[in-house]
C-alpha cells in the first residue's frame, strides 16, 4: 500500500485526477436527483439509480432505430454519428425525466401521507421493477440480427472512436489516434508535451455536458421563481401551499428534473465511460450516487457535487494505491464512517437548508 | 390501535415482497420421490439464467441428446431427466444459495442417483460436500479449477475438504486448468510474448486459472508485470485500472482469467477505450462462447487480437466421434453446438454407461461404476477417469477471433512438441 501497484506509470497521479474528475462529474449528474428528490419529500428514491440505467437502453435503442450498433457501427457516416449523439441527448433526458414523474405519479404519491417506511420500501421494489425491465429489454434487442441473452452486458456502439469520427478529429488537430486531446496538434501548440498524460475526446464531452448542467441547475434553483417555489416547499410544504404555491407540481417538477439530469448522465455515461452496459449498472452507480449524496449532506445540492467528486477520487486514487477490487468497499466505508461521525455531510447542516 | 393500522400497509408490503421472493426461489423445488424402482433420475445444475444461458442451453442440449439416443431407457431403468437453474435473475449468475439448494433437492429425492454440473468452479464447492454426503455421482461439463480432483494442484487441503465422506464423488469429462493455464502460457510465448499483465475476476475458476497462467509465465521467462491484480466484476467499468496499465510498462499480453459473465467483455473494449494498442488479450474458456463476442461487439476484435483457449476440440473442426456429434446436433438443433455441448452429450453418455455398469438403482454402486469407466469411447476421444475423476482426455486448442467468430489457431500437441 501507499505506493502505485504498477510501480513505473508516469504521470498516474495526475491521471487519477483526470479520471475521477469525470468519474466524479458522472455521479453528480445521478447524485442530484436524489438529492433533490430527498429535499422535497424527504424520500430516498432508490429506483433512481435505475432509471439512469433505461436511459442508456433507451439511448441504445435509439441509435438501434438509427441502424448504427453492433458491426454497423464502425462504417456509419459522419452524419448519421451526429444525428445519433444529437437525438440520444434530446431523447433520453426527455425519456428519463417521463419516467421519473411517471413513478412518483403511479408508486410515492398515493404514499406521499404514509409512515416514511413504506415510500421508501416502494421505492426499492421500483428498482427491482426497473432492472427486470431492463433485462427485458435487453432481451429484445437483437445484436446484428442475433438474439442475446436478457442478462447479459451490452456493447454499446463506441460511436466517438469510430474511423471516420477519428480521422476528422485527428485532421483538425483535436487529438491523436487513440483519441488523446493533449496529443492532438493543437493543444500541442499551446501546452506543449503531455507527458503521457492521457485527456480524451471523451473525458472532454463529460466535463463539456456537466459542469454546464450542473451550472444551469443551480442557477434555477436559485434564481427563477420556480426555484423559490422548490426552495419553499423543500423548507415547510404547509407553509408553502397557503402561499399559493401548488406543491404537487413542484414536486413533479422535481422529479422531471432528477430524471432529466440522469437522462443526460446516461447518455453522457454510454458515450464515454462505459463501454458496455447492462442491467445491473444502475444499482451499483445509484448506490455511489447515494453514498455522494449522503457524503455531502442529503438535500444539499453543491454537497451531492462535492460528495460524487470525492467518490470518483477515492475511486481512481484507490484503484491506483490499494488495488482495484477495494475500491467499491472504500467508498461504502467512506459512507459508513460519514453517518456515524457527521450524519448531516460534508456541506449539510442541522437548519434544514434543503434543495 | 392506530399505530397498528398504520403499520399495516408496510407489513403486508414486506409480506408480499417476501411470498414473492421465496416463490421467486422455491421454483423445481417441489419434487418427490415417485418411489417407481425401475426410475432412475437424472438432474443437472447450471446457471440458466443470465447471459451463461446460451452455453447452458447447448449443454442441456448435449444431454438430452445423450438420453434421446436411448430412449430414456438403460436396461430395466427408465431415465427422468431434469434441468435445474443455479443462477438468478438478480445475479445474473450462479448463486451459491440456488447451487445449495439444487444439491439439497439432489440428495432429498431419493430417485436422484446422478447430478451432473455444475457449470462453475465456485459452484462445485458449495455442491460438491452436500452430494459427497450422500454419495451422488457428480459429473461436470464444465468446473475446471484442478482443485476439485487433484491432490497439490490447488489450494492446500483440497479436495480433500469437499469430500466429507472420505472418497470423491465428484467427475469431470472435461480436462482441468493445471493443463489449460499451461497451454495458454505456452502458446503466448509462442506468439512472442514477454512482458503480461495478469487480471482476475476474484471467483475460483477466474482466480485460479489466473494464478496458474501467472506460474507457468515466470517459468517459461516472461515477465509479469505488477503482480495480478484482482476486478470487481460489479463495477461498470475499469479504466482506472487500464489507465495504470496504460501509463506503466507497457506489456505484450493482458490476460484476463474469468468469463463472459464476469465481465471479460468489457475489460476487452476498455483496453482499447484506454488507448492501448499493439496489446494482444487473452482468455480462458469461460469466454468460450458467442456471447463473449457479442457483447465487447466483433468491432473491438479487430483491433484487439484475443486469443481464447478450450479444452477439447471445438466443433467446427473436429474430426471422428466429435465430428459425428458436431453434425448430429446441427441436425436436431438446427444451429452449431456453443464449445461446451459436447461436454453436456459426454456427461449423458457417461451418466448412462455408469447406470448400466451398476445395474441396479443404488447411489453407491452407480458412483462405483463411474469410476471404475476405462477406455470409454466417447465423443471427445476414447478415454478412462483416473482415480481422482479427472477424464484423461486432454485435448487442448487455442483460437482467434474472425468476423465475429471463434477460429481454430492452434493445438495442444503443436506447442508439446517444441
Amino acid at each position: 500500500m501507499g505506493v502505485p501497484l504498477f510501480a513505473e506509470a508516469a504521470n498516474i497521479y495526475t491521471q487519477s485526477l483526470v479520471n475521477g474528475l469525470t468519474a466524479g462529474s458522472l455521479i453528480a449528474l445521478i447524485a442530484l436527483g436524489y438529492t433533490m428528490v430527498y429535499g422535497i419529500v424527504e424520500l430516498i428514491n432508490f429506483a433512481h439509480g435505475d432509471v439512469f440505467m433505461l436511459g442508456t437502453f433507451f439511448a441504445f435503442t435509439v441509435l438501434a432505430a438509427l441502424g448504427i450498433t453492433g458491426a454497423a457501427t464502425a462504417t456509419a457516416s459522419g452524419g448519421a454519428i451526429v444525428l445519433g449523439i444529437a437525438l440520444m441527448l434530446l431523447l433520453t433526458p426527455l425519456f428519463c425525466a417521463g419516467l421519473n414523474l411517471g413513478i412518483d405519479r403511479l408508486v410515492y404519491k398515493p404514499l406521499r401521507r404514509a409512515p416514511k417506511l413504506a415510500p421508501l420500501v416502494s421505492a426499492i421494489g421500483v428498482s427491482f421493477c426497473l432492472m427486470n425491465l431492463g433485462m427485458f429489454w435487453n432481451g429484445i434487442m437483437p445484436e446484428d440480427g442475433k438474439k442475446v441473452p436478457s442478462a447479459s452486458g451490452r456493447n454499446f456502439p463506441a460511436l466517438l472512436t469510430t474511423p471516420v469520427v477519428r480521422d476528422r478529429m485527428v485532421d483538425a488537430g483535436l487529438c491523436d489516434e487513440v483519441g488523446n486531446v493533449l496529443e492532438g496538434s493543437l493543444a500541442k501548440s499551446v501546452l506543449g508535451d503531455s507527458g503521457g498524460l492521457r485527456f480524451t475526446v471523451k473525458d472532454l464531452l463529460v466535463i463539456l455536458v456537466t459542469v454546464p448542467l450542473m451550472l444551469a441547475l443551480t442557477m434555477f434553483v436559485k434564481f427563477s421563481s420556480v426555484g423559490k417555489a422548490m426552495r419553499a416547499t423543500a423548507q415547510n410544504p404547509t407553509a408553502a401551499q397557503l402561499m399559493g404555491i401548488n406543491v404537487d407540481r413542484v414536486i413533479g417538477l422535481t422529479f422531471l428534473l432528477g430524471g432529466a439530469l440522469a437522462g443526460f448522465g446516461s447518455v453522457v455515461a454510454a458515450l464515454t465511460l462505459y463501454t458496455t452496459i447492462d442491467y445491473q449498472l444502475g444499482f451499483q452507480q445509484g448506490l455511489y450516487a447515494f453514498t455522494a449524496a449522503v457524503l455531502g449532506g442529503i438535500g444539499n445540492i453543491p454537497g451531492a457535487v462535492l460528495g460524487a467528486l470525492v467518490i470518483g477520487f477515492v475511486q481512481s486514487f484507490g484503484s491506483v494505491l490499494v488495488g482495484e477490487k477495494w475500491t467499491s468497499a472504500m467508498v461504502f466505508v467512506i459512507l459508513i464512517v460519514m453517518l456515524v461521525f457527521r450524519p448531516t455531510g460534508l456541506l449539510g447542516s442541522r437548519t434544514r437548508e434543503k434543495v | 390501535m392506530n399505530r397498528v393500522i398504520r403499520l399495516l400497509p408496510v407489513v403486508s408490503l414486506s409480506a408480499v415482497a417476501l411470498c414473492l421472493g421465496l416463490t421467486g426461489c422455491g421454483n423445481g423445488t417441489s419434487s418427490t420421490s415417485s418411489g417407481d424402482p425401475n426410475t432412475i433420475k437424472i438432474v443437472s445444475s447450471l446457471p440458466r439464467t443470465g447471459s451463461a444461458k446460451g452455453q447452458t442451453d447447448t449443454i442441456v442440449n448435449g444431454i438430452k441428446m445423450a438420453f434421446d439416443e436411448v430412449g430414456y431407457q438403460v436396461g430395466d431403468f427408465k431415465i427422468v431427466y431434469e434441468d435445474l437453474d443455479d443462477a438468478t435473475a438478480a445475479q445474473g449468475a450462479w448463486t451459491a444459495e440456488r447451487e445449495a439448494a439444487n444439491a439439497d433437492q439432489a440428495v432429498k429425492d431419493a430417485d436422484t442417483m446422478i447430478y451432473i454440473g455444475p457449470y462453475n468452479s465456485g459452484a462445485a464447492k458449495v455442491s460438491i460436500p452436500i452430494l459427497n454426503k450422500a454419495g451422488i455421482l457428480m459429473i461436470s461439463p464444465a468446473v475446471t479449477w484442478p482443485g476439485m480432483t487433484k491432490p497439490g494442484k490447488g489450494d492446500p487441503g483440497e479436495p480433500g475438504i469437499y469430500q466429507p465422506s472420505g472418497t470423491p464423488n465428484f467427475t469431470r469429462v472435461v480436462p482441468a486448468d493445471d493443463i489449460q493455464a499451461a497451454f495458454g502460457a505456452k502458446w503466448a510465448k509462442k506468439l512472442g510474448v514477454t512482458k503480461v499483465v495478469v487480471l482476475d475476476d476474484n471467483e475460483t475458476y477466474g482466480k485460479g486459472i489466473a494464478t496458474l497462467f501467472k506460474e507457468n509465465c515466470r517459468e517459461l521467462g516472461i515477465k509479469v508485470i505488477g503482480g495480478q491484480q484482482s476486478i470487481d466484476p460489479l463495477q461498470p467499468n475499469f479504466r482506472n485500472l487500464m489507465a495504470q496499465i496504460a501509463g506503466g510498462e507497457k506489456p505484450d499480453l493482458i490476460y484476463f482469467g474469468g468469463t463472459s459473465q464476469s465481465k471479460a467483455p468489457t475489460i476487452a473494449k476498455d483496453i482499447l477505450a484506454a488507448g492501448l494498442r499493439d496489446v494482444k488479450f487473452m482468455v480462458p474458456d469461460g469466454c468460450f462462447e458467442l456471447t463473449f463476442i457479442q457483447q465487447a461487439g466483433a468491432e473491438t476484435f479487430k483491433t484487439l487480437p484475443t486469443y481464447v483457449t478450450f479444452g477439447g476440440d471445438p466443433p467446427d473442426r473436429a474430426t471422428g466421434k466429435t465430428k459425428e456429434f458436431a453434425e448430429k446436433y446441427l441436425a436436431k438443433y438446427g444451429k452449431q453446438p456453443e464449445g461446451y455441448a459436447i461436454y453436456g452429450y459426454e456427461a449423458g453418455k457417461v451418466a448412462i454407461e455408469a447406470i448400466k455398469k451398476a445395474g441396479q438403482k443404488d447411489r453407491a454402486a452407480i458412483l462405483a461404476a463411474a469410476f471404475g469407466i476405462e477406455d470409454f469411447d466417447g465423443a471427445t476421444g476414447k478415454w478412462s477417469f483416473d482415480k481422482n475423476g479427472d477424464t484423461t482426455a486432454r485435448s487442448m486448442t487455442g483460437n482467434t477471433i474472425e468476423n465475429g467468430a471463434f477460429k481454430y489457431a492452434i493445438q495442444l500437441s503443436d506447442l508439446e512438441t517444441e
